[in-house]
């Protein structure tokens, strides 16, 4: 057995058992399983919405997780469970904070704070920066088809739209960014 | 730039343009520099979108999460439909798996070589009566590991003193006769989650055994 691929089919099964470790009350377990992911749940977490919210929000996530874990019947790669079960949970604290849904959806959303922006090398902004600044809509649509691989019709699913806003939303973001590419 | 053609760039770009619209703006690309500049643009945009790496979090979460997780134990030791369903693995999963976690985790010292003593885990041990058919179900990965690593220490062993590889042979041997006991009362109870997890655990003791003593030839090469 070639070592990477030895390497992988064991990393994937410690995280199997730790899993079903963790789902039977081990911390310690769950603990692993935390430190393995933070980073990818953290990161989408602050992609998707603000970054001051990110540190709660994964937090969040994390311990719905640890609630959830008994759901869990290893049908699935354990990360790719956690992962649809953190934009869950990002898309209900969008609901929750109560951004309004008039908003994603209009197609006149202006993105002129990005465009307006000068592209001078010294001046231009960082493309995750220039994420970060898109429009909340336009963002998670961006977040979710290109960065983490989403379907438009999964997408809209999730966001409760239809699927031209998802391609138009995208369409925007990818507009707005292209202005900020590093050079 | 003719935004009748712009606002479809990306669509064009994912390849959600029927044959006719796709046609169309080729050939619209053929004639529009700056259509094709912007699509230029947009692809890069996409190649960024995926070529954007994780980050950790400033501050270490854990403690506020851990410090949660208690705070919630009651609730979830008594939340209905909890129990029932807390054992969603099968055994053969959960035995692989827990080899996988000794070999990877490059914890631990020499004086392991003289512990021999092996603790099930509790939560396995408890565990509902499993459906094995077969031990070669699941011991498929680690027989392979370990032929791996009985192959890189056959190479490596020469780096050691002798008297480390007669204590690792003994070692060894040992751990095979009780491998070897537990396959033969497996064969006879093959369902037996004690005895699977006796198995498991046996082999995770040779996994990890000649896991260290590679290390320990690696050091001193």
């Amino acid at each position: 057995m070639p070592g990477q691929v030895l390497e992988d089919t064991l990393t994937a099964d410690s995280i199997a058992a730790d899993s079903a470790l963790a789902a039977s009350g081990d911390a310690t377990a769950f603990e692993r399983l935390y430190r393995t992911h933070v980073s990818r749940v953290h990161t989408l977490v602050r992609r998707m919405l603000d970054a001051d919210e990110a540190d709660d929000v994964t937090q969040d996530v994390f311990i719905r997780a640890w609630q959830k874990l008994s759901t869990f019947r290893g049908e699935s790669a354990f990360g790719t469970w956690l992962h649809r079960l953190a934009v869950n949970v990002v898309l209900a604290r969008r609901k929750t904070v109560g951004i309004e849904r008039g908003r994603f959806i209009s197609e006149e959303e202006p993105l002129e704070g990005l465009k307006s922006r000068p592209v001078t090398p010294e001046l231009s902004m960082d493309f995750e920066e220039a994420l970060a600044r898109l429009p909340e809509g336009a963002r998670q649509v961006f977040v979710l088809h290109d960065v983490e691989g989403y379907r438009h019709e999964e997408i809209a699913r999730m966001l409760g739209v239809v699927p031209g806003t998802s391609k138009s939303q995208l369409h925007h973001a990818r507009m707005a960014l292209r202005r900020h590419l590093e050079r | 730039m003719n935004d009748q053609w712009t606002n479809r760039l990306s669509e064009y770009l994912d390849g959600e343009l029927d044959n006719t619209e796709r046609a169309a703006l080729e050939a619209h690309l053929a004639t529009c520099g700056q259509c094709y500049a912007t699509l230029g643009e947009l692809r890069q945009v996409v190649a960024r979108a995926k070529s954007l790496t994780d980050a950790e979090p400033d501050t270490d979460l854990w403690p506020n999460i851990r410090a949660r997780l208690t705070q919630g134990s009651e609730t979830r030791r008594h939340a209905p439909g909890v129990a029932r369903r807390r054992f969603s693995f099968t055994v053969p999963q959960l035995l692989a798996a827990s080899i996988a976690l000794v070999l990877l985790s490059g914890s631990g010292a020499w004086l392991a070589l003289e512990s021999r003593q092996s603790t099930p885990a509790p939560t396995v041990a408890s565990a509902p009566r499993p459906r094995i058919t077969s031990v070669a179900s699941w011991t498929g990965h680690t027989d392979a590991a370990i032929v791996d690593l009985q192959t890189a220490l056959t190479q490596n062993e020469s780096r050691l003193d002798t008297a480390t590889v007669r204590v690792v042979r003994l070692n060894l041997a040992i751990i095979d006769r009780a491998i070897a006991e537990a396959r033969i009362a497996l064969q006879k109870d093959p369902g037996n989650a004690y005895l699977n997890l006796h198995l498991a655990n046996t082999m995770r003791r040779k996994v990890d055994l000649l896991r260290r003593v590679n290390d320990m030839a690696a050091a001193r090469s």
